[in-house]
């Protein structure tokens, strides 16, 4: 592999891994956008949709197939699957944890979300003792969990010495046409008015006659659904998942989405693009012991000096 | 009578602390809790030192571990016989404690001019960075292994350790009543209350949200020089992480932000939960073996513990069990 190879192949891999943690970082910046709250237990939520799509792995019999065929059944399924629970999870956890927190001061939906992280790990941890095979017949549950690998390995550059795996494409094809989809509800349909209204100025879109309370339930419905989606594709791409893992892509998705401008949906993308390349470029030219802290380094270093974000979004303090 | 009565839960509580150790001789050893105690006193320090920043100046901070691991990383490398210095256990505390106020000022410097959600993810992000930096230095650090040995505060058996801690907390105690009371103290709780008002009324607020970080940061690095000469060893990085951060976080909560007998309060109950309640419990009866269910394992449950604590108090008692009087 030549230079110009070895960084073409990062940029791919990055861009790959940035598309997911886009997804994720969606959800954060959707929720931020209306109520500005940091759901710090968007990460987790990911973490348990992984397991319910390991869950529905091991309900099902999914095996990667003899001849290499491509397993458009079980994805259907699981992509209907996940993110309906995911979906369904995280309306609870604003019905039952945030809503009520609502006209409180802000930093205390901040501490109740720190504290749905907390439980949906230790939720996340005996799920992983649950009694079935997919699970390692729920010994050692604390121990990561692996998942087979259903869509198997193919370069579809042919023999070339860059690869875009089938993983890749996976990936290209699930997030892209949803990023797409979610602009167009945004920005075309009533609900989706009605939330931009809701994001610019709950009191206005209140008096104008919208019910916000619903809004917000329907922003975390299509959060926790796009959180769903990711944990199939990580599931799916990466083969392992942990009841820890929450942490790491909460972050990675919450920098991006800060990086990107917070609330601004493009701005969430680009970032978790940006965030995946920086992390494959860091893993290839520095050390991968380092990615972490570059990763952090580069979210300080936006929060200091542009805190606006890339995309620039208005950062006005509500008073 | 009457002037005594501020007094009089502070000393019966002294009271019990120092004949504890008596008491717990008669116990039976499944019951006996007081050679755990200084761990707990000394994340009641860490849990002061958090107290300062996010209960008296209203700073939201998730990055204590980070400023505990700084001076438990400094003692162990001032001190430790496989280092060059060794320059005692009372100087290591010293130095520990101003590296470790100098780098709440260097975290700070950036970071107080950030709004309140902003700043709690760059001192997460900080912790991060802590933690990653001090497992890879490994030629300073000794990565994964931490140091060891290292020696600890005062030699001989537990009892003396255990007074010796006990000291430290209520020194902690004291340094945080008599900065409260003080002119900062006051400034800090005007930037808590309201900071355009406070800015309105001459007060620099940046630079004493910074005096209110290095002060809070000097304390963890008090508590984190103490639990590493307790440990005998830096501990691994890997212990520093956010968990701590927010298990302290949780405790302070808990007890009641800015109120000194909450958070006390909050880290015995809550840090005593996790490191003696469901310790005690799982060795009691805990399942262990490959077999056992992980639900059968009380120790597993403490996030949930942790985690329903919070959502629960914010939703219901957001104030603390004990909260901070209001200042006449």
């Amino acid at each position: 592999m030549t230079l110009w190879d070895i960084l073409l192949q990062q940029l791919i891999t990055g861009t790959a891994n940035g598309l997911i943690i886009a997804l994720v970082a969606l959800g954060y910046t959707m929720v931020y956008g209306i109520i500005e709250l940091i759901n710090f237990a968007h990460g987790d939520l990911v973490m348990l949709a992984a397991f319910a799509a390991l869950t529905c792995i091991g309900a099902c019999g999914f095996q990667p197939a003899a001849d290499g065929s491509f397993p458009w059944g079980a994805l259907a399924l699981m992509l209907v699957v996940v993110p309906l629970f995911a979906a369904g999870a995280n309306w609870t956890i604003d019905r039952l944890a945030y809503r009520p927190l609502r006209r409180a001061p802000k930093l205390t939906a901040l501490v109740s979300a720190l504290g749905v992280s907390f439980i949906l790990v230790n939720l996340g941890l005996f799920w992983g003792g649950v009694p079935m095979e997919v699970f390692g017949h729920g010994r050692a549950a604390a121990s990561p969990k692996d998942v087979p690998d259903l869509i198997g390995y193919r370069n579809l550059l042919g023999d070339s010495a860059v690869q875009l795996t089938s993983k890749d494409l996976l990936v290209m094809a699930l997030t892209v046409p949803l990023m797409l989809g979610l602009t167009w509800f945004v920005t075309r349909t009533r609900l989706g008015t009605a939330m931009r209204a809701c994001a610019q100025d709950p009191i206005a879109a209140r008096l104008m006659g919208i019910d916000v309370d619903r809004i917000v339930g329907v922003t975390f419905l299509i959060g926790g659904a796009l959180a769903g989606v990711a944990a199939v594709i990580l599931a799916l791409s990466n083969n392992s998942i942990s009841f820890g893992m929450g942490y790491r892509v909460g972050m990675d998705a919450f920098t991006a989405a800060v990086l990107g401008g917070i609330g601004n949906l493009p701005g969430a993308v680009l970032g978790g693009i940006v965030i995946g390349v920086v992390r494959s470029l860091s893993d290839q030219y520095l050390a991968t012991a380092w990615t972490n802290a570059v990763v952090f380094g580069v979210l300080i270093a936006v929060l200091v000096f542009r805190p606006a974000g890339l995309l620039g979004a208005r950062v006005r303090e509500k008073v | 009578m009457e002037r005594l009565r501020p007094w009089l839960v502070p000393a019966a509580a002294l009271l019990f602390a120092v004949i504890l150790p008596v008491i717990d001789r008669t116990l039976p050893s499944a019951l006996s809790i007081a050679g755990l105690m200084p761990g707990l006193m000394v994340f009641a320090i860490v849990a002061l030192g958090l107290n300062l920043v996010t209960g008296f100046t209203g700073l939201l901070h998730l990055g204590v571990a980070a400023f505990m691991a700084i001076g438990a990383y400094t003692y162990a490398i001032a001190t430790s016989p496989v280092y060059p210095f060794q320059i005692g256990p009372w100087p290591g505390v010293f130095l520990a404690i101003v590296v470790t106020a100098a780098s709440g000022l260097a975290l700070g410097l950036p970071a107080v001019r950030l709004r309140g959600d902003y700043l709690a993810i760059v001192t997460l992000g900080f912790g991060e960075f802590v933690q990653d930096t001090l497992r890879n230095l490994d030629p300073v650090t000794k990565g994964t292994m931490g140091i060891n040995p290292v020696p600890p505060l005062i030699s001989g058996h537990g009892l003396s350790t255990y007074y010796l801690y006990l000291g430290l907390l209520v020194l902690a105690i004291l340094a945080s009543r008599n900065l409260r009371d003080s002119r900062l103290g006051r400034a800090w709780r005007a930037i808590r209350a309201d900071e355009l008002a406070a800015r309105s009324m001459g007060i620099g607020v940046a630079r004493l949200k910074l005096a209110a970080m290095a002060a809070g940061a000097a304390l963890c690095g008090l508590g984190g020089a103490a639990w590493s000469a307790l440990q005998g060893s830096s501990v691994e990085p890997g212990s520093y992480d956010f968990q701590l951060s927010i298990g302290v976080l949780c405790a302070v909560i808990v007890g009641g932000l800015g109120s000194l007998p909450g958070v006390v309060v909050g880290v015995l109950l809550m840090f005593g939960l996790n490191q003696i309640v469901l310790v005690k419990l799982s060795n009691a009866f805990g399942l262990t073996g490959a077999n056992a269910a992980v639900w059968a394992q009380p120790t597993n449950w403490k996030y949930l513990v942790f985690g329903l604590a919070l959502v629960l108090m914010m939703r219901f008692r957001p104030e603390g069990l004990w909260p901070e009087e209001k200042s006449p």
